[in-house]
């Protein structure tokens, strides 16, 4: 890449002939930093593996406790905004960084890059009106709240009693952590947004933040898709 | 923003128009940030000390006022006698404060930060402001920890393992806040330690100087390397592994506590997981650093420097697979153990690779006992007998005989203190000339340690014996057991040696505080070294080098035929040295 039109800051010192990898700081140090990701979810997801395999009954189906058709609705979101985030990718590494161009009509990183921010703010908030919904019915991460609609399923049989707490702790953490990732995701992105995309600071010869950020876009949707098998699914 | 970056343009140059408080106190200057952390963890070891010296009281003197305690509040200490509620308080934070706040910054958050872009020849890290957060995260993270102390019931008191249910029930171990806030600070510490290591690993993979390949990189940097890769992949685990005991405690959530069907020995293979690399984290930087300090000492190449190499690499890949042997007494499968006893027993391949190096790298040396080079025999000498110790413990039967004792107890600190600890006074020695510009006291620095190791082994050998004779590791008052009322006197005599260990370190203190003002000024290479830090004036201009030097050849290349001199360093050009092919710059 180019190093004529980068401005030069703390982060990107003028770069001394070095030996290393052919790939920019970011990206490397993004890189690195999601091996650690994958352990912080690993630990979270390993858990839950375990605990539903030993757990001292048969487990809670999802589709009793859950709302999937939503959440199936904001798994397609998110699936969307990863894709909106490689069209912003392309257009701005073909140097085409406009809003909207209508003949022939085009759509640049700004626009592309917006359309990951609304759909990553969607998907937040579709998680919060769920979670919302979830404890409105009584389902709690300590398990099934007295008296409510869950804990009547828990009476009923329909819910195991034995593993609903483990169910509610193990669903609210990893979807929670999730959700806070993909909500630190829209919040730098926006920033990025704000400070960078429409100030003119990408170009075609500087693109990093929109690739590294989108690195991380892609793992954090990933995540969401191993979590909406296992959770939400099976 | 824009000060920032502004500093990055007079980065290179020698004056430096930055004001104080971007200087010293918000600084991205990784040797700042180096200095940092040594200040705040040096505190934090003064803490655990003062702990430990307060446990040993206990021990020696069951149930008699301990000098000076009447200054403690009647909720830990009426009259001056340790309550158990508040012993168990001082084992848990001791272990937490040694282990999280004063070894692992000690180690990584100080040598890494100044040694990696000095020693590759960087001018910084490859994320400056990112390595700042991290120093204040660890500060944030270490504040939390200490304020345990001063919340409603106490510190926490599950141990520094925190072994659920006990942690995650306050109704069990009686620590409400106290447990939270640690929980909180491990996070924080996790976050710090994350962050850390992805600028070690980016700046090392990325910004070597050129002609800096990877098998010419002082093992120091090779051991921090790999560490950081540890600390990148074991402490998320840690972090996921806290947040549930966190949520366990806060909202109800069931995780570890068996009643609602959660597992307790989830607990301990989370916490094993990753405390098993942790302790590889807490010791592979000291061996870097004494590998550094015995090749100069002997003024003799390292022997066997790929071989050292590869042996750091395979301690850190075994480290991932032994976390069980931590768990023989925990109901675990017997037949899991075996193999945890397994590679856990292969581990002691490449250390010994290492233990025979060095005394490989000193046979036949021109040997210069500095104070470093002294620190660094200890280290090799204590770790010799930690590591052996060990391996009694990895040996399934052998270990249920002394799982949870004082055996255990002898062995830690072996690794620790004689090995972790005595590697860190010779590095703090070694590379105080470049962080302040002054040396530190020869003569007292020798008293220092001839005292340390004495007292020292007074203190942890003969916990052996106490260990095998069944004494418990966490136990309030030993004399409570008839069995073992007849190892009071040894139990004394530790408690009295420790004493006078601790008093000793006020030499090294006085040694380090006056000497910033009164030392010796420091010449620019006064270890006669090969390293690129020593091309600097000391101590060492923000920003490092104007244009970062060239390296030539390895770090280890003493008593070389080619020059008078009997050190030849990696940046001098020598008239048969050719220059470094020049690869293309990556995409910065």
């Amino acid at each position: 890449m180019a190093h004529a039109t980068a401005t030069v800051d703390m982060m990107h010192p003028p770069a001394p002939a070095e030996r290393g990898l052919d790939v920019y700081n970011n990206k490397l140090g993004m890189w690195v930093f999601l091996a650690s990701e994958v352990m912080f979810f690993t630990a979270l997801i390993g858990s839950y593996i375990i605990l539903r395999f030993g757990a001292p009954g048969p487990w809670a189906p999802p589709a009793k406790v859950l709302n999937v058709p939503v959440t199936a609705f904001n798994t397609f979101l998110l699936i969307c905004s990863s894709v909106t985030m490689v069209k912003a990718y392309a257009a701005v590494a073909d140097g085409e960084t406009h809003f909207l161009r209508f003949r022939p009509f085009s759509g640049g990183l700004k626009f592309w890059m917006l359309a990951t921010i609304i759909g990553g703010a969607m998907f937040v908030g579709v998680q919060a009106y769920e979670y919302t919904h979830l404890v409105h019915h009584g389902f709690l991460p300590s398990g099934a709240r007295e008296g409510s609609e869950v804990a009547e399923l828990v009476a009923s049989g329909v819910v195991p009693a034995a593993t609903i707490g483990l169910y509610g702790s193990t669903f609210y953490t990893m979807t929670g952590f999730h959700g806070f990732h993909v909500t630190c995701g829209v919040i730098s992105m926006t920033y990025l947004y704000v400070t960078k995309a429409l100030r003119g600071k990408y170009s075609r010869h500087d693109y990093r933040g929109v690739e590294v950020i989108g690195l991380y876009w892609h793992f954090v949707d990933l995540v969401w898709i191993i979590l909406f098998t296992i959770v939400y699914l099976i | 923003m824009t000060t920032v970056a502004a500093t990055s343009h007079v980065a290179h140059a020698h004056h430096d128009d930055r004001s104080f408080l971007r200087k010293y106190i918000f600084s991205t200057d990784h040797k700042i940030i180096g200095i940092q952390f040594l200040f705040v963890s040096l505190f934090f070891l003064l803490v655990g000390g003062l702990l430990a010296m307060q446990m040993r009281w206990q021990l020696g003197f069951p149930g008699k006022p301990m000098p000076g305690g009447g200054i403690l509040p009647d909720t830990m200490a009426p009259g001056g006698v340790l309550l158990p509620e508040y012993y168990i308080q001082l084992v848990t934070m001791h272990g937490t404060f040694m282990v999280f706040f004063a070894i692992m910054p000690l180690l990584v958050g100080v040598y890494a930060n100044f040694l990696i872009p000095l020693k590759i020849g960087a001018h910084d890290m490859a994320f400056p402001r990112i390595n700042m957060a991290s120093f204040w995260s660890a500060l944030l993270a270490g504040l939390i920890m200490l304020a345990g102390f001063f919340v409603p019931d106490g510190a926490p008191r599950a141990g520094w393992t925190s072994y659920a249910p006990l942690s995650a029930r306050p109704d069990l171990s009686g620590a409400s806040y106290g447990q939270m806030l640690w929980c909180v600070s491990l996070v924080f510490l996790g976050l710090s330690s994350i962050l850390g290591s992805l600028n070690y690993i980016t700046t090392i993979i990325n910004n070597r100087a050129p002609g800096m390949t990877w098998f010419r990189m002082p093992l120091s940097v090779w051991s921090l390397f790999i560490t950081a890769i540890l600390g990148l992949l074991a402490l998320p685990v840690l972090s996921g592994a806290v947040i549930m005991l966190l949520f366990d405690q806060t909202i109800g959530t069931h995780f570890f506590d068996p009643v609602a069907g959660g597992q307790a020995l989830l607990w301990q293979h989370l916490f094993w997981f990753f405390g098993h690399p942790e302790v590889y984290i807490l010791i592979l930087p000291a061996m870097g650093m004494v590998s550094d300090i015995i090749s100069n000492g002997s003024r003799k190449p390292i022997f066997g420097y790929h071989s050292m190499v590869f042996a750091i690499v395979a301690i850190a890949f075994l480290g991932w697979i032994v976390w069980g042997h931590h768990m023989f007494m925990s109901g675990m499968n017997p037949t899991l153990g075996s193999s945890f006893m397994v590679s856990t027993l292969i581990i002691a391949v490449p250390s010994a690779i290492k233990t025979f190096n060095w005394m490989g790298t000193m046979w036949r040396g021109n040997l210069r006992f500095h104070v470093p080079m002294l620190n660094a025999v200890a280290f090799v000498a204590m770790f010799v007998i930690g590591g052996l110790s060990g391996i009694y413990m990895a040996a399934t039967p052998v270990d249920m005989f002394i799982h949870d004792t004082y055996f255990i107890v002898a062995h830690l600190h072996y690794v620790l203190f004689g090995g972790s600890l005595f590697a860190l006074f010779g590095a703090i020695t070694y590379w105080y000339p470049k962080m302040f510009g002054k040396l530190m006291s020869e003569p007292w620095g020798k008293v220092h340690f001839w005292l340390t190791f004495v007292f020292y082994n007074l203190v942890f050998f003969p916990m052996h014996t106490l260990g095998m004779a069944g004494h418990m590791r966490r136990i309030y008052d030993p004399t409570q057991y008839d069995f073992l009322k007849p190892y009071q006197p040894l139990n004394e005599f530790i408690s009295i040696s420790a004493f006078a260990l601790f008093a000793v370190q006020a030499i090294f203190a006085l040694n380090f505080i006056l000497s910033l003002k009164w030392g010796k000024k420091a010449p620019q290479n006064p270890w006669e070294d090969n390293g690129l830090e020593w091309s600097l004036p000391a101590p060492a201009p923000h920003g490092n080098w104007e244009t970062v030097p060239t390296v030539y050849r390895g770090p280890y290349e003493f008593s070389s035929p080619q020059v008078p001199e009997d050190y030849l360093p990696q940046y001098r050009k020598l008239p048969t040295d050719r220059e470094p092919a020049r690869t293309p710059v990556a995409g910065h």
